[in-house]
C-alpha cells in the first residue's frame, strides 16, 4: 500500500534578536521610577511599578494605556521601562560578549582577521547559508583564528587577552572591564563584521548586549494576590524589581552628588547583582537573592525551566476534564475487563448524547428516570446532569435538577444534547501512573457499584504494577464514538493479554488461582460429588455430567476432571508443568512426579495445572486458547480459570504459618554439621593463603582467588542447607506447595527461612570494610573467615546473631539504595528515549518513519511482524505446526 | 586517503555490513516504490571510512544488505552526504 500522505508544515526558520534601548522605550507605557507599589490608601502609585498604566488585574478596572478591562475586551498588559543609571551586563548574553571582544579590537571595532582571512570567510559563510547548511563550526573557527592575533591588522594596537570572569565580569589582561567600557568597545564593531560573529545585523547590534534600559514586564506577570488579613503579597519578579529600583537610585544619587569613586563601584556592582538574579537566580558564582523566608526567588529564568517550568508544566502538560480518581481494591467477582466505579463518581461523570428522532424518547426518560418513584438506594439509575440546547448559534446549559426535570424533558428538542450520567457497560479508560508501558493505559467495561473504591478483577495487576495498599488511579471517560471504537478495537483488556515485549500473555492467573489450580488437580485428587458441584456452579457449569468414582458408597468427580470443565473441547497439549524436578533423565508421559501435563480433546488427562498452565508470562493453556480461539476467549478462560479456582482453595482451605518452616532436629543437626564443615573448609582456605600455598586461578590474583573460592563454599552450604531443609519439608507443606507451583515465593526464600541465610553481599563481594582491617570490633584485625566477613549460618527462623544481624542489614541496605537510584535513573533514561522516539510510527505502506517523513526503518523491526503477534519473537510456529500436521496424519 | 594506503580492510571487519551504491535504475526504482524524496532516505557521510572505501559521492545512494535477529538479511538505503569538514 502507498503511504498516505500527511498534511505536516516544516517550521521554516525561527529568529531571536535583542530589545535596543529605543524599541524597549517605545514599547514602554510608563517609565518606573518608584520603588513602591501601593499608597496607603491602597491605590496603586503613578510611575510606581503597579502603575496602572501597566495593565490591569483586578476586574472592572479600566487600563490606563488601553481602556479596556481585564473580563470581556481582555486588556493584555503593557511594558514599562527603568532607565538604569548606569549600564550592566546581560548574563545570558555574556558568552557572546565574550566572543565578541576576543574577534575584535578595542581601538577600532575590527576583526582581528587578515583581509585574507576574512575574505575568504565570508566566502565560505556565503557558500554554508546556500547549501544550509549547519554554520556553527564555521563560526567557531573564527572565534578561534581572532583569538591567535596579536596586533591588530588595521590599527596595530596590541591585542589584550579576554578573560571571563563568571558569572558577569570581563578582564582584559587582567585589568577588570566596566560595563560602560564593554559597551563602547561593542559600539565600534562595524556592521559588516556581525555575520562572522554569528549575530544577525538586521535584527540586532552587539552592543545592545549590555542594558542601559530594563523592560518592566506588565502586572498581569507577576500579580499580587491579597491575602485574607487584607495585606499584599506580592509576586517575587515585583520583589526583585523594587530592588533594583531602589538601588538604581541610590546609584543615580549617589553619581551626580559626585560620591567617590568606591562608592559608585560598589553600587554599580549591587545593581548588576539584581538584575543578574532578576534575569535567572540559578547563576552560578553567585548566592542566589533570598525572599525574607529564606526562599530563594523565583525570577524570570526559574519561570520557564525544568519540570515545574513554564515549558514542561503549563504548554507540554495538558490537564482534562471527564475524569476521575480514587483508591483502588480488588473485586475477585468482577471480570478482568470490568472496572467497578463507585457510585459517587458515575453521578459525577458524564457522556454526551446528541438527541436524535430515534432517541429522543429514550433521552426523555433518561432525563425523568432517577426522580420518578421512591428512592431505590440498592440500584444505581443513571441520570442526566446537563441538557445544551443549540439554537442560532447560541449554547445555553440547563442543569437538570429534581424539581425541573419533569419540564426540561417535556422540552426537550431534536438537536440538543444531553449530558448523560455513567451508565453499566459504558467504555472508560482505567490507568496507573508511572505509565511505563501501553498496558498502563487499558479500556474497561464500567459497573457502577457502591462504596468509594475503583474495584477490578486481580489478574489485571502485573500490567499496572498495582496493589492494594493504598494505591490510586485514573478513570478517562471516552467522549466520542470514534474515541469509543477506537478504544474498543485496540485498548480493552482482552486486546492487551498479549504483549508487545514477548508476544506471550502477561495478563493471567496469579497468586491463589495458581494454588487453587494446583490443589485441584495434583495427584488423583478425588472431589465429593457436592463440593464439585460448588465448585462448578462458580463458573455457572452447565455442560455434560461427568464421570463419577464411587467409592464406599460416595461419589466423587476426579479433580483434574472439574478442571477440565474449563477447556474447549479441542485441545491438545503437552508441556511440563512448572513443578518439575528436571530429573537426569525424563520420563516424559510417565512423570513420577506428576509434572508433565498432557490434555487430549479437552480433557486433562494426567499433571498438575500451575503456573505453567494458567499463570501470567508462562501459561501454557492460557497461551494456547487465546492464539486458537481468540481474545474474547482467552478473557473468558482467565474469567473462569480464577473463579475455579478460587472456589476450589476456599473449599479445600489453604493457609500458611512459621510452622510451615519447621524442620526435624535430625534435619537441624544435618544442617549444622554441613555448615560447620563448610566452615572448615574456609579456614582451610584461609590457612593455606596466608601460608602462601594456595594457588592462584588463572587471570586472578591470589586475594581474588580466595575470596572466589570461599564464595563457592557459601554459596554450596547454602544450598545444601536448602537442599536438606526442602527434603524435610514435603510436598503436603504449603509453603513448599506456593513456591513450587509458582504461586508466590521460591525455594530459596524457604531455605532461607529454615536451612540457612547464606553469604551477604556488598558490592557483589563478601563485606569488607567497617574499621580498620576488620567488618566489626567483634573480629580479630585482618580475620579472612566465614563469619567475620559476613557469612550468615543461621537460619531467619532461629534468628540471627548480632553479628550477622549487623552484616545482614548491610546487604539488605544496598538492595534498597540500588532499587531507589535505578528507578529514578532508568526513569530519566527512558523519558529522553520517549522524547527522542515519540514522533516515530509505522506508515501504511510498512515504513517506519518519524513526523517529518524520514526513514527510520524500511519494514518494521526488519521483518514487519508485530511482536504482539509473534509466537516468542518468531512469526511462525514451526514446532506446533509439525506437531499438528503429524496429527494429522 | 585511498584503499590502497590502508593495510586494514575495514570491509573485511564482521560489524562492517555490506555497502553497495546502486545504479540509476534501482535508484529510479526505489524512490518510485517508496513515493519519496531522496532527502527521506536515511543518511551517511561521505567521510564515513566506508563513504571513502567504495568511493561513493554525495547524492548517490548505498545500499545496505546486514544480518538481522529478526529477518536474516535487512536491505537499507543511506543517501550519501556531505559532511561539514
Amino acid at each position: 500500500m502507498e503511504r498516505a500522505k500527511s498534511v505536516t508544515k516544516k517550521i521554516g526558520k525561527i529568529e531571536f534578536s535583542l530589545l535596543s534601548p529605543n524599541e524597549i522605550r517605545k514599547m514602554s507605557a510608563t517609565k518606573v521610577i518608584t520603588a513602591d507599589t501601593y499608597d496607603d490608601d491602597g491605590f496603586p502609585i503613578a510611575m510606581g511599578l503597579m502603575d496602572p498604566r501597566l495593565g490591569v488585574i483586578e476586574p472592572g478596572l479600566r487600563c490606563k494605556t488601553c481602556g479596556q478591562r481585564v473580563g470581556k475586551d481582555k486588556c493584555p498588559g503593557h511594558f514599562g521601562h527603568i532607565d538604569l543609571a548606569m549600564p550592566v551586563i546581560h548574563v545570558g548574553l555574556i558568552k557572546t560578549i565574550r566572543n565578541c571582544l576576543r574577534s575584535t579590537c578595542r581601538e577600532c571595532g575590527h576583526l582581528l582577521l587578515t583581509d585574507k582571512q576574512r575574505e575568504e570567510y565570508f566566502k565560505e559563510l556565503k557558500r554554508y547559508k546556500q547549501e544550509g547548511r549547519n554554520t556553527t563550526y564555521l563560526l567557531k573557527q573564527v572565534i578561534k583564528d581572532c583569538v591567535k592575533a596579536e596586533k591588530c591588522t588595521r590599527c596595530d594596537r596590541e591585542v589584550g587577552k579576554i578573560e571571563l570572569d563568571k558569572p558577569t565580569s570581563l578582564r582584559e589582561n587582567g585589568k577588570k572591564l566596566t560595563p560602560s567600557e564593554v559597551r563602547e568597545w561593542l559600539e565600534k564593531i562595524p556592521d559588516e563584521a556581525l555575520p562572522l560573529l554569528d549575530i544577525n545585523k538586521k535584527s540586532a547590534r552587539p552592543e545592545w548586549m549590555i542594558l542601559t534600559v530594563l523592560p518592566v514586564p506588565s502586572v498581569a506577570v507577576r500579580p499580587s494576590v491579597t491575602l485574607q488579613s487584607g495585606e499584599r503579597s506580592e509576586d517575587d519578579l515585583t520583589h526583585k524589581l523594587v530592588d533594583v529600583i531602589r538601588i538604581n537610585q541610590r546609584l543615580q544619587e549617589n553619581r551626580d552628588a559626585g560620591a567617590p569613586q568606591l562608592i559608585v563601584e560598589d553600587l554599580w556592582e549591587l545593581l548588576q547583582y539584581h538584575i543578574t538574579t532578576y534575569l535567572d537566580n540559578q547563576t552560578s558564582g553567585i548566592p542566589p537573592a533570598r525572599h525574607r523566608s529564606g526562599r530563594p526567588l523565583k525570577t524570570l529564568a526559574q519561570r520557564l525551566k525544568g519540570k515545574e517550568g513554564r515549558f514542561r508544566s503549563n504548554l507540554s502538560g495538558k490537564r482534562v476534564n471527564f475524569s476521575a480518581r480514587t483508591v483502588i481494591s480488588p473485586d475477585p467477582n468482577l471480570s478482568i475487563n470490568e472496572l467497578g466505579v463507585p457510585i459517587r463518581i458515575a453521578e459525577e461523570l458524564t457522556v454526551p448524547v446528541r438527541v436524535t428522532s430515534h432517541n429522543i424518547d429514550w433521552c426523555k426518560q433518561m432525563i425523568k428516570q432517577k426522580y420518578l418513584g421512591p428512592a431505590d438506594h440498592d440500584e444505581y439509575i443513571p441520570g442526566v446532569n446537563y441538557v445544551i440546547r443549540e439554537t442560532d448559534g447560541m449554547r445555553r446549559r440547563i442543569k437538570v435538577t429534581e424539581k425541573n426535570a419533569e419540564d426540561v424533558a417535556e422540552k426537550l428538542e431534536i438537536g440538543s444534547s444531553i449530558e448523560r450520567q455513567l451508565m453499566n457497560g459504558d467504555l472508560a479508560l482505567f490507568n496507573r501512573q508511572p505509565s511505563l508501558h501501553r498496558m498502563s493505559m487499558m479500556a474497561h467495561r464500567v459497573k457502577v457499584v457502591p462504596d468509594k473504591t475503583f474495584r477490578f478483577n486481580l489478574c489485571v495487576c502485573p500490567p499496572y504494577n498495582a496493589d492494594f495498599d493504598g494505591d490510586e488511579m485514573n478513570l478517562h471517560l471516552i467522549q466520542g464514538e470514534e474515541a469509543k471504537a477506537e478504544a474498543e478495537i485496540l485498548m480493552k483488556v482482552q486486546e492487551n493479554i498479549l504483549s508487545p515485549r514477548f508476544g506471550g500473555a502477561i495478563i493471567g492467573g496469579i497468586h491463589d488461582h495458581i494454588s487453587g489450580c494446583f490443589l485441584l488437580t495434583r495427584k488423583d485428587r478425588k472431589i465429593p460429588l457436592d463440593d464439585a458441584s460448588h465448585i462448578l456452579a462458580a463458573i455457572n457449569y452447565n455442560g455434560k455430567n461427568f464421570k463419577t468414582i464411587t467409592e464406599n458408597g460416595k461419589k466423587y468427580i476426579s479433580g483434574k476432571d472439574v478442571f477440565s470443565a474449563l477447556l474447549p473441547k479441542s485441545l491438545n497439549l503437552e508441556y511440563k508443568a512448572k513443578a518439575c524436578f528436571n530429573c537426569d533423565t525424563c520420563q516424559a508421559p510417565n512423570c513420577p512426579h506428576n509434572a508433565y501435563v498432557i490434555v487430549k480433546n479437552g480433557v486433562l488427562k494426567q499433571g498438575i495445572i500451575d503456573e505453567n498452565g494458567i499463570g501470567a508470562f508462562k501459561g501454557k493453556i492460557l497461551d494456547r486458547i487465546i492464539r486458537d480461539h481468540g481474545m474474547d476467549a482467552g478473557r473468558e478462560f482467565i474469567d473462569n480459570a480464577t473463579k475455579l479456582a478460587i472456589a476450589a482453595i476456599t473449599l479445600f482451605g489453604f493457609t500458611t504459618g512459621i510452622d510451615d518452616e519447621d524442620i526435624p532436629d535430625e534435619a537441624k543437626k544435618q544442617i549444622a554439621e554441613g555448615i560447620s564443615k563448610a566452615l572448615k573448609k574456609i579456614s582451610g582456605l584461609v590457612k593455606a593463603y596466608e601460608a602462601g600455598e594456595l594457588e592462584s586461578l588463572p587471570g586472578r590474583s591470589l586475594e581474588e582467588t580466595l575470596e572466589m573460592e570461599i564464595m563457592k563454599v557459601t554459596g554450596k552450604t547454602r544450598d545444601m542447607a536448602g537442599e536438606i531443609a526442602g527434603s524435610h519439608l514435603g510436598m503436603d507443606n504449603s509453603a513448599v506447595m506456593m513456591a513450587k507451583s509458582g504461586a508466590r515465593g521460591s525455594m530459596l526464600n524457604l531455605s532461607q527461612m529454615s536451612g540457612c541465610v547464606g553469604q551477604q553481599a556488598v558490592r557483589g563481594e563478601r563485606i569488607s570494610r567497617g574499621y580498620q582491617y576488620r567488618t566489626l570490633p567483634h573480629f580479630k584485625r585482618g580475620d579472612l573467615g566465614a563469619s567475620a566477613k559476613g557469612f550468615v549460618a543461621s537460619c531467619y527462623k532461629s534468628g540471627l546473631s548480632p553479628t550477622e544481624y549487623f552484616f545482614h542489614s548491610m546487604g539488605g541496605r544496598e538492595g534498597l539504595v540500588d532499587t531507589a537510584v535505578r528507578t529514578s535513573r532508568s526513569g530519566y533514561m527512558q523519558r529522553r528515549l520517549i522524547n527522542a522516539l515519540e514522533d516515530v510510527k509505522v506508515e501504511n505502506d510498512g515504513t517506519v518513519r518519524h513526523a517529518g517523513g524520514q526513514i527510520i526503518q524500511f519494514i518494521y523491526g526488519e521483518d514487519g511482524i508485530d511482536p504482539a503477534r509473534s509466537v516468542g519473537g518468531n512469526a511462525v510456529d514451526i514446532d506446533r505446526i509439525i506437531a499438528d500436521v503429524k496429527e494429522g496424519v | 586517503m585511498t584503499a590502497e594506503k590502508k593495510h586494514f580492510n575495514i570491509m573485511n571487519h564482521k560489524l562492517v555490513p555490506l555497502h553497495l551504491i546502486i545504479s540509476e535504475k534501482e535508484r529510479e526504482e526505489l524512490l518510485k516504490k517508496y513515493n519519496i524524496e531522496p532527502n527521506t532516505l536515511p543518511k551517511i557521510l561521505d567521510t564515513d571510512p566506508v563513504s571513502i572505501y567504495i568511493g561513493a559521492k554525495p547524492g548517490q545512494i548505498l545500499k545496505i544488505i546486514r544480518e538481522s535477529h529478526t529477518a536474516k538479511e535487512a536491505v537499507s538505503y543511506r543517501l550519501v552526504v556531505e559532511s561539514n569538514k
